[in-house]
């Protein structure tokens, strides 16, 4: 038997929805973790499927959460699973992406974390080490924090090539590796920046909010930046930008359609101050065509006095087919739609503010 | 010596649902190497009160007796036999 999960990180804890009707309904569960932010979880259906969810306590700190069960039990590691070194000087602040490795890496899982780094983990996400070739890049101690603070928060590895990682930092940008992280280089070329002085392309500096990987060609990709919307043909060699959304380019999350070609998802919000669905209307936008145009998809979502902030983490798919979408907000409600964003109906509502959102189909056997 | 630790409700998943803890320290030991010995027995519970580098969590706060060890000499404040140590969390959030 298949069930639809959807995993909702808030500030104050982890809510799981669940359907086991094709996704007709969605039963609310939760919150466990409760008073925890929970900025991270990772469905992994590699094998038998593992979920993980990566929280802070404003208290007691961060940690690493583990279920085999579905979520029906967590647990962490005696020993932390992610902590600096101690010749480093740094300590963890919170996790912000827990990714699985390549499909045939079944153990390898990789963290980005605060302050910007990247852990990988070779043990099925037991215990992680610092990418130290990351951490010694000579760029690090030019990284400035943006809102979120100095964040690696987006990990995205190469279908086919495990060893080709692209990374994203805000405020730094992208970074590649094409050695499993062995070596890296920033790779920004074609992205304005138009909040600092000096050159509006500098090598680094970008204030990348998220990136996703085109379904059908992995070397295609769509950037959310600050200030643009860029797609790279190059697997991040590159950047252009794409087509306008009626001159609102900020936003946060960038989706792709987990198995159509160049199709891909924003949400945009209003300016760099606001940081809210403009005009009080909420609308996710799909490209077809990589970004040449933009289509608005509205049918039931909010379209008055709805003044919603979706994060970078906040908007993802399922991976199912028709695909599933799913984005939470800062007021703490849940859109889903299951039909590839035509049409979306409210899921849950009265959450803290949302996080992180992460969907899949799970086996219940 | 021995000296004991108070757990808050919130951590006793971590200590086997123990609210207290009895802890062996060298005769002339600190309230760091009380949690360096916790650290060894309740690994969980110690990383919740000190981060990977050895500080202690902004909002934890660690009493000796009624006193803030911050107000004593932190991590370097000195025990003695029959010490209770409570670790609390300091009254911030939102």
């Amino acid at each position: 038997m298949t069930q639809t999960l959807v995993l909702v990180g808030t500030a104050k804890g982890l809510f799981l929805l669940r359907s086991d009707d094709g996704r007709g309904r969605f039963e609310v569960e939760g919150p466990v973790l409760a008073g925890e932010e929970v900025y991270a979880t990772c469905i992994d259906g590699r094998g038998a499927t593992r979920l993980f969810a990566g929280s802070v306590s404003m208290h007691w700190g961060p940690v690493v959460r583990r279920s085999d069960d579905l979520g029906a039990t967590w647990t962490e590691q005696d020993e932390a699973s992610i902590a600096f070194p101690s010749d480093t000087g740094a300590s963890l602040n919170r996790i912000w992406q827990l990714t699985p490795g390549g499909p045939d890496e079944p153990d390898v899982m990789y963290a980005g974390v605060e302050p910007a780094a990247l852990f990988r983990s070779d043990d099925g996400g037991h215990r992680f080490e610092l990418v130290r070739p990351l951490w010694d890049h000579p760029h690090r101690p030019e990284w400035n924090p943006g809102g979120g603070g100095l964040c690696l928060h987006t990990v995205l590895v190469h279908p086919t090539d495990p060893d080709r990682l692209l990374i994203a930092i805000s405020a730094a940008g992208v970074y590649l590796s094409d050695d499993g992280g062995g070596s890296w280089r920033a790779s920004n070329t074609g992205i304005v920046v138009t909040f600092l002085p000096g050159s509006p392309s500098p090598e680094f500096g970008q204030c990348v909010h998220k990136v996703a990987r085109d379904a059908a060609d992995p070397e295609r990709l769509y950037l959310q930046h600050h200030d643009g919307i860029y797609r790279s043909d190059d697997g991040g060699g590159t950047w252009v930008p794409m087509a306008s959304i009626g001159g609102v380019d900020f936003g946060f999350p960038v989706v792709a359609h987990p198995s159509r070609p160049d199709t891909a998802y924003l949400l945009p919000l209003e300016g760099a101050e606001y940081r809210c669905t403009p005009d009080g209307r909420c609308t996710v936008w799909r490209t077809t065509d990589a970004g040449a145009g933009w289509t608005p998809l509205t049918d039931g979502l909010p379209q008055e006095d709805a003044h919603l902030t979706i994060l970078r983490d906040g908007f993802t798919t399922d991976g199912d087919d028709p695909a599933g979408l799913y984005f939470g907000t800062r007021s703490g409600e849940v859109y889903g739609s299951v039909d590839d964003g035509d049409s979306w109906r409210l899921l849950a509502s009265h959450l803290p503010p949302v996080l992180s959102v992460r969907a899949a189909p799970v086996g219940t056997g | 010596m021995q000296v004991a630790v108070r757990v808050p409700s919130a951590l006793r998943e971590l200590t086997g649902g123990r609210s207290r803890l009895t802890i062996d320290v060298a005769d002339g030991g600190t309230v760091g190497h009380l949690l360096d010995a916790v650290a060894v027995t309740h690994p969980a519970f110690e990383r919740r009160v000190r981060d990977e580098q050895g500080g202690l969590r902004t909002h934890v706060n660690v009493f000796l007796a009624d006193e803030d060890v911050r107000s004593l000499a932190g991590l370097d404040t000195r025990l003695h036999a029959g010490d209770e140590v409570s670790v609390l969390a300091a009254i911030s959030g939102g």
